[in-house]
């Protein structure tokens, strides 16, 4: 039996020479980056740094100028066909979560699986009941996102990215906009679904995450990739001047 | 407190040990909030009350010292003036009874129509005003600030005056799919129906039902097996369809009857007359271009995430469009919307100004002038316009309820 943990050497998202200009600004320069399927990469950065930026790109929700990104095989370009192809491969979790308020958990769910994977409504429910009751929050499914609390409405929204089967999972600062005692039962999530084998890119601040579950954790200041390292040489161990002034502020409380 | 006990100790009712004893620190009463706000709705009750009795005495009194007669008697006369258009059965011979309905009816089809025409018109430019296309964003922009900022009697003016009263003699009239315009108005063929067109309507309610059933049908389907079904363009092809193939096939039991020029003017067919249509034009226009910014604004309003989101899922455009901008954007434009429709019925009654024969015009002007029966013919008037907004905002709110997001 294979180990669900495994990482192989398919590269999931590749990142090649990538560039993008907001108008006059700079905001992403000579990005590189290679995730393997099953890696579990954490960026962080001061804000600014291009970090959510760069995930943004992944899934194209930001376009790129300059340079390549391969997901799953599938170039992003300006052709809607593969953009279409990677949106179904590449699931998105956002910092305010994104829940459409007028429809109830379990239609949040069912949404994108029906309309757009064309799943019979009956297994897309079924489907999303087991997703929901593996987020916790199978009693939940016929309330509205309104009725929940923050803690609740962002692991519907990793339920509802879940639906699709992505092959990749983005987060981004997924836990910010929480209270403090809700941070919890959110990353408890995640590192379960670390622990399934999925490939994910976490933009985040949540150090004690990203020592348990990352392979990698990359450093992003000014539009670029400073340093980059597993988890424990990186916190131990930064390299880079910037690095070690931002790893001090941040843990100094 | 020594002294409040005591008080109540006065009190015939009260023995010694008073178990309610009123609060030590009660206030005067005119510092209670309670009984200061009874005593001043009193004193309003009161003066209010004063006031329309005064008035309805004063009314009476004076009609009585002029000799005027109150009372509805008045619409079963003969009205004795003809009206330019009406959709029931009115002669010179017909009662002011007739007349209000002739004219309500009018003011009905106006207003039907404006709100029909005016919400079409509204949403396209609302939807082109935050196109990206350069060009259509801009049109669109100019379109709403010419038209909102110009009064709208001006505009009905500038139809009736200056677009409409200028075209041509009927000998003359502007010619197209045996249709006449000129400045008498627009005369179109008079669709006739013969023995057996009774298939056709009943066909096209058959395909209503048939399409309702469809749309069962292809949900149940989606649930078992995932495929999708284009049910609004079936049941259109159904709708249209049935009724069409039936009318073929039963023979084409309609004529049109085409108006013929004789003399100075058309003979059959049916006149628009050009008072409807610059009424028409004028308020659809104006009221449009309200609608247009309620729409934008309400678009405006569903956050940027809510359709990040629905990209992230890899839903497309058009569907994000249907499943979540448009439903959430409806919460935001339906109040504003209501304001509009209720906006446009009222200032229909500006019809009087270029002779278009709605309520205002035949009854509270013509009406009122012959008989002098103003109190009635006002109330009555006002009554309708009330109804027809209290039904409109009803009707509406009902809608709103219904789309509005549970919270909590």
């Amino acid at each position: 039996m294979s180990n669900p943990q495994a990482v192989t050497d398919h590269l999931m998202v590749e990142l090649r020479d990538v560039n993008k200009w907001y108008g006059e600004f700079h905001v992403l320069k000579n990005i590189n980056l290679q995730v393997k399927q099953g890696e579990k990469i954490v960026i962080c950065g001061p804000s600014g740094s291009g970090k959510s930026t760069m995930i943004r790109c992944i899934n194209r929700l930001e376009e790129h100028q300059k340079g390549d990104i391969i997901v799953n095989d599938v170039p992003l370009t300006e052709d809607l066909k593969n953009i279409e192809l990677v949106r179904k491969d590449v699931g998105m979790v956002f910092q305010h979560f994104n829940l459409f308020p007028h429809l109830t958990v379990l239609e949040n769910c069912v949404l994108a699986p029906i309309w757009v994977k064309k799943l019979p409504r009956k297994e897309a429910e079924k489907q999303a009941m087991e997703l929901l009751e593996r987020v916790k929050i199978p009693d939940q499914a016929l309330k509205y996102p309104g009725q929940l609390s923050g803690g609740q409405q962002q692991r519907v929204a990793i339920a509802r990215s879940l639906c699709m089967n992505p092959d990749v999972m983005l987060f981004d600062e997924p836990t910010s906009a929480l209270d403090p005692e809700m941070i919890k039962e959110v990353l408890d999530v995640m590192v379960e679904l670390a622990h399934e084998g999925m490939t994910m890119l976490c933009v985040t601040h949540e150090m004690g995450f990203a020592k348990t579950v990352a392979d990698r954790v990359i450093f992003m200041d000014g539009g670029q990739i400073v340093e980059e390292n597993e988890p424990h040489e990186f916190f131990e161990n930064p390299q880079h001047e910037r690095t070690q002034l931002f790893l001090s502020q941040i843990l100094q409380h | 407190m020594s002294s409040d006990m005591s008080n109540s100790g006065h009190k015939p009712d009260g023995g010694s040990a008073q178990p309610k004893a009123p609060p030590a620190n009660q206030p005067k009463f005119w510092n209670d909030p309670k009984k200061r706000s009874l005593l001043f709705q009193t004193l309003l009750l009161a003066v209010l009350g004063y006031f329309f009795y005064s008035v309805v005495d004063n009314t009476l009194t004076n009609l009585e010292q002029r000799g005027i007669t109150t009372g509805f008697d008045f619409l079963t006369q003969e009205a004795g003036f003809g009206i330019a258009m009406s959709l029931i059965e009115y002669t010179e011979a017909s009662s002011y009874g007739a007349t209000f309905f002739v004219g309500l009816l009018n003011t009905v089809l106006i207003a039907a129509m404006g709100i029909i025409a005016a919400t079409i018109l509204g949403f396209l430019i609302g939807i082109a005003r935050l196109s990206d296309n350069w060009l259509i964003s801009k049109i669109s922009a100019v379109y709403i600030e010419i038209f909102r900022n110009i009064p709208l009697l001006l505009q009905i003016f500038f139809w009736y005056f200056a677009v409409l009263r200028t075209l041509p003699h009927p000998r003359q009239s502007i010619e197209f799919f045996s249709s006449f315009l000129n400045n008498r108005g627009l005369i179109v063929p008079a669709p006739v129906a013969e023995d057996g067109f009774g298939i056709v309507i009943f066909g096209f309610f058959a395909a209503l039902v048939g399409s309702w059933f469809m749309s069962r049908w292809a949900k149940k389907r989606q649930e078992d097996t995932g495929q999708q079904f284009p049910i609004f363009w079936a049941s259109v092809g159904l709708i249209l369809g049935v009724p069409l193939l039936l009318f073929l096939v039963s023979g084409m039991p309609m004529v049109l009857e085409h108006p013929e020029l004789k003399g100075f003017n058309f003979r059959g067919g049916i006149t628009v007359i050009p008072e409807l249509i610059a009424l028409w034009l004028a308020l659809s226009i104006y009221t449009a271009a309200f609608i247009a910014e309620t729409v934008r604004a309400g678009i405006l309003a569903v956050s940027h995430g809510q359709t990040e989101a629905a990209s992230a899922l890899g839903l497309p455009k058009a569907k994000t469009l249907r499943f979540i901008v448009i439903p959430q954007a409806l919460r935001v434009i339906i109040p504003p919307l209501t304001s509009q429709y209720l906006n446009l019925t009222k200032n229909s009654s500006l019809a009087t100004a270029i002779g278009y024969p709605d309520l205002v015009n035949v009854f509270a002007g013509t009406t009122l002038n012959q008989t002098g029966q103003a109190i009635e013919v006002i109330a009555m008037t006002m009554a309708v316009y009330l109804t027809l907004s209290l039904v409109t905002s009803m009707f509406m709110n009902w809608y709103n309820a219904r789309i509005q997001l549970t919270e909590r």
